[in-house]
């Protein structure tokens, strides 16, 4: 049993991953796209990391998207492995088809390092279980490629499936203010879900705010759910 | 510009014949300023660079300096309670000044660049970045596009690499208007057992090159840095500026780590000033060896490039390694895997360095001499004339709100929400606090590291200034309960060959020495950039230092005030001195710099003591801005601070910046006045409330009192992005 998070050129957030999941007993270990066994045979689930996969040279996760090793990351969430795809590993997400919408270049066109309170929208999905419904928490974001993008009635349809898993917000949960929403993402969408609960992107770092020597433990949560 | 006469003469008698084309570039560009520190070796003697905990000091590519122990790793000690670490920190500090003129997006981020990979051949794995940057004056649009670049060029490079910027510093002065400075420090990690050099090691080791292709970027970027920037430099020049790729240094990073964790590299160097001349010569003169390269096995990005151009281009990304014939195919193997080009170049030898192109030998010298032949300059200084007093008197709001709103002493904000300061997840505190700490969980030891300069002191009294700025980095460390361990330094001047620039470089020099050395701080390397000078006149002497303390554990006492709490400043002295102040820079006037404390060492460590003490609330350190900033930055909405003090001259009090002082908030002022006695003077200035507003009053001068709310001081700390955005 381990949770593979998948190592791909440029990714840059795999070892805090790696030392987040150690932290909360999960046990975890880093897999480079192209080796040769692929996934390991004890796989129990994925978590896609953060940073410039290919150096987000063409489009931040398009490259990555299309290493062999994600045929076997789409066949492993189908069969029900949970799937976690974080700030770049949610960019490749969308763009290997695992859940909808884009993550396209921020509003103020800039990179943005910060932390940001989320509303988690649900709380009877693996990812956001430790939480209540409606519950605000503050996780950091760092990322130039964040807002979220979607047909609106593509959105609308999410909305109704009950696929947005988390909502930029105030420290209160109110998403009026167009000053809580970081990026610019279209109904200050944060995180999504794939066709099935067990498939999730965020581009939130939960790793970030795990462990509790370097800040806020709020994300921890979010990465328990792999245990779950 | 090409080789100065009397070098060539040298290089004549030497070789006992005229050096070729490719020798002759190599001389000129290895025996220039930026190379070979002709005009300011004979003053970094000054320098201590000595210490126990000093493994590799000045002159590789990077320092290595050994951490205390404060545990073994498992969070409580070791359990032996030995005193050693295996564990290494790296240190190094660049410059790319020049470049981020003309260019200042890749010449930023090219700095990044380089320094990361010094960091890769001590064979360690970069864990922080500093930025300090220095611009002309922020209401021109030059200076705003020069940032703006700058900042982004750092902000794209380093984030990708996933290298955290924690800190830094950001100053605007008139006199970076034609010469902005970008100095970018890193500090690395590894154990003692995975330490490399750049001292050749063996003869027939061979010599391999790993990274990205060559190609004709970068020609002669050293001698490019080592003269004056021309008018037209921007456009002129910027074939001698980089382009960087930070995914392959991403991946050059972790292929770095794998080399050196199976033990592949008998010494390594990057390609960075003089390309893969400078850096294979300088290996193989380290080791008093020499080489034969075969220019055209180097793999290349561009078709038809002739000897000379192999040799000195500055692509980027590019490492030379020393490895023993037996592990060529493994170390190509790592490569591979990380897509990166990897071509065995030649060998070590014990002859000379020789390169040959295509069978025809193109270079052929004594690599000893090639590296340390270059004659030294003696210079002629001229002490800066003495200040006399001339102060302004400003309304006292409209100074308050000139200091705390200036560009150079408000918020960074913008620039660090730029830069990925967290990944890595070993960033305990911050940029925007007095020093960055950073967890390393390996030793359990938390690592603050300040960085930065201040022009203004430095240009009122080059050498006090610079004890000034050694001391108040220090004191950065200080307020979050760390002891200073080592530091380097960027020193920035203009054209040496003008004595009075060389007289407030000389100055710069000799006080940061002296004061590092009284703080028993070595200082283990650095980096030096003069002809820093243009159509506008020469930069002010800008030493930026970067310091690294250290304490166990990775808690510290915030910066922020709280709404209980005695509030006193430490360190104050009875005259103020306005010299040097970013009141006198708003409004016009001189005065003497003011004086330093009598006993800095004794002030530094008993603040990193009383920092963890129980009763400490809150800590800053008082620089920049004097007094009315530190204070400004203490009040947040949640917690104000009422101050009273006692003093007939107000904008002296508020204004002075003289260095060695730092406000404390505590529960137990007994004790710090205690811990305190006999090393500085300890008053009280009053008490946080609930109001979140700073209120000061003067009792002596009951018609002058000054309130501020956090709304209002937030407003006026953040110019720069309210300006940019």
């Amino acid at each position: 049993m381990t949770v593979a998070i998948i190592r791909f050129g440029g990714s840059n957030c795999d070892r805090d991953a790696e030392r987040a999941l150690e932290h909360l007993d999960i046990d975890a270990e880093i897999v480079w796209h192209e080796d040769e066994d692929g996934l390991p045979a004890e796989t129990s689930g994925i978590l896609l990391p953060g940073g410039f996969s290919y150096g987000d040279y063409l489009r931040a996760g398009a490259m990555a998207a299309h290493s062999p090793i994600m045929d076997e990351v789409r066949e492993a969430a189908a069969d029900g492995v949970p799937v976690l795809g974080v700030c770049n590993g949610a960019q490749v997400g969308c763009e290997s088809g695992l859940t909808e919408g884009a993550f396209t270049t921020n509003e103020s066109a800039r990179f943005q390092c910060e932390h940001v309170y989320l509303r988690v929208e649900r709380d009877d999905t693996p990812w956001t279980a430790a939480y209540e419904d409606g519950e605000v928490i503050e996780v950091p974001i760092a990322h130039g490629e964040g807002r979220y993008e979607i047909d609106d009635d593509r959105l609308a349809e999410l909305e109704d499936e009950g696929r947005v898993l988390f909502r930029y917000c105030d420290e209160n949960g109110a998403v009026d203010d167009p000053s809580v929403n970081p990026n610019g993402s279209k109904h200050n969408v944060a995180g999504v879900l794939g066709e099935t609960e067990t498939v999730a992107v965020l581009m939130p770092h939960p790793e970030r705010a795990t462990l509790p020597d370097v800040g806020g433990v709020d994300g921890q949560g979010i990465l328990e759910g792999f245990a779950r | 510009m090409s080789l100065a006469d009397s070098d060539r003469e040298l290089v004549v008698e030497e070789l006992g014949r005229d050096p070729t084309p490719a020798e002759a570039a190599l001389f000129e560009n290895l025996w220039s300023e930026h190379c070979a520190y002709r005009s300011s070796r004979p003053l970094l003697s000054a320098f201590d660079s000595e210490g126990e905990q000093v493994v590799v000091g000045p002159g590789d590519d990077a320092a290595v300096v050994a951490l205390p122990a404060h545990g073994d790793g498992d969070g409580d000690g070791n359990e032996d309670g030995s005193e050693e670490s295996d564990q290494y920190i790296t240190m190094g500090i660049e410059s790319h000044n020049h470049p981020s003129y003309v260019d200042p997006f890749d010449g930023a981020a090219t700095g990044v660049g380089g320094i990361v990979r010094d960091t890769l051949s001590m064979g360690a794995y970069p864990i922080a970045l500093t930025d300090s940057l220095y611009f002309g004056e922020f209401d021109r649009e030059h200076s705003r596009y020069l940032f703006e670049g700058v900042v982004e060029g750092i902000s794209h490079y380093g984030n990708c690499i996933g290298v955290p910027t924690v800190g830094g510093s950001v100053d605007f002065h008139p006199d970076y208007e034609g010469n902005p400075l970008v100095n970018v420090a890193c500090v690395g990690l590894l154990s003692a057992d995975d330490l490399v050099t750049a001292v050749a090691q063996q003869p027939g080791n061979k010599l391999v090159l790993v990274g990205n292709g060559t190609g004709r970027d970068g020609l002669g970027g050293a001698s490019f840095a080592s003269e004056d920037l021309a008018e037209d430099a921007e456009t002129e020049d910027r074939p001698a500026v980089q382009v960087g790729d930070p995914y392959t240094e991403k991946l050059l990073i972790e292929a770095n780590e794998e080399l050196v964790a199976e033990n592949l590299l008998e010494s390594a160097r990057d390609l960075g000033a003089a390309g893969l001349g400078g850096a294979s010569s300088e290996m193989v003169a380290k080791g008093r060896l020499g080489a034969h390269i075969e220019l055209e096995r180097v793999h290349q990005r561009e078709p038809n490039m002739n000897a000379l151009e192999i040799l000195l281009a500055e692509s980027q990304e590019r490492m030379c390694y020393e490895v023993e014939p037996g592990n060529v195919d493994r170390v190509r193997e790592i490569a591979e895997k990380y897509d990166l080009g990897c071509s065995v170049i030649g060998e070590v030898t014990e002859e000379n360095y020789v390169c040959t192109f295509e069978g025809e030998t193109v270079v052929d010298v004594d690599a000893y001499f090639l590296g340390e032949g270059a004659p030294m300059n003696d210079l002629e200084t001229e002490s800066p004339p003495e200040p006399e007093t001339d102060l302004p008197d400003a309304d006292l709001e409209a100074a308050f709100d000139a200091v705390v709103g200036s560009p150079s002493t408000a918020s960074k904000r913008w620039v660090y929400r730029q830069y990925d300061h967290e990944v890595g997840v070993r960033t305990s505190v911050g940029p925007g606090d007095d020093a960055a700490l950073i967890a390393i969980r390996e030793s359990d030891t938390g690592l603050a590291i300040s960085a930065g300069a201040a022009p203004n002191w430095t240009s009122a009294d080059p050498e006090n200034g610079a004890k000034a700025v050694a001391l108040e980095n220090a004191t950065n460390l200080a307020a979050k309960g760390a002891t200073p361990l080592a530091a380097v330094d960027c020193l920035n001047g203009g054209n040496p060959e003008k004595p009075e620039v060389y007289g407030g470089f000389s100055g710069i020099v000799d006080g940061l020495a002296e004061m590092c050395s009284t703080l028993s701080v070595p200082v283990v390397g650095g980096n030096v950039s003069l002809y820093n000078d243009s159509v506008s006149g020469p930069i002010p002497p800008t030493p930026t230092l970067a310091m690294v303390g250290t304490k166990a554990g990775y808690e510290a006492p915030p910066l922020e005030a709280t709404p209980e709490g005695e509030l006193l400043l430490v360190g104050q002295r009875d005259e103020f001195a306005l010299g040097g102040s970013e009141y006198l820079a708003q409004f016009g006037g001189t005065d003497r710099f003011p004086a330093l404390p009598d006993e800095p060492a004794a002030f530094v460590e008993t603040l990193a003591d009383i920092a963890d003490a129980d009763g400490t609330l809150a800590v800053h350190d008082v620089s920049h801005g004097g007094l009315a900033v530190a204070l400004a930055e203490m009040v947040s909405s949640n917690a104000g601070l009422a101050v009273s003090l006692s003093t007939a001259d107000p904008r002296g009090a508020l204004f002075n910046e003289a260095a060695g002082r730092v406000l404390i908030q505590t529960t137990d002022s007994e004790a710090v006045r205690e811990a305190f006695d006999g090393v500085a003077p300890v008053v009280s200035l009053g008490r946080g409330t609930d109001d979140g507003t700073l209120s000061i009053e003067f009792t002596d001068d009951t018609a002058s009192t000054l309130a501020a709310d956090a709304d209002t001081i937030r407003e006026l700390r953040s110019i720069i992005e309210t300006e940019l955005e």
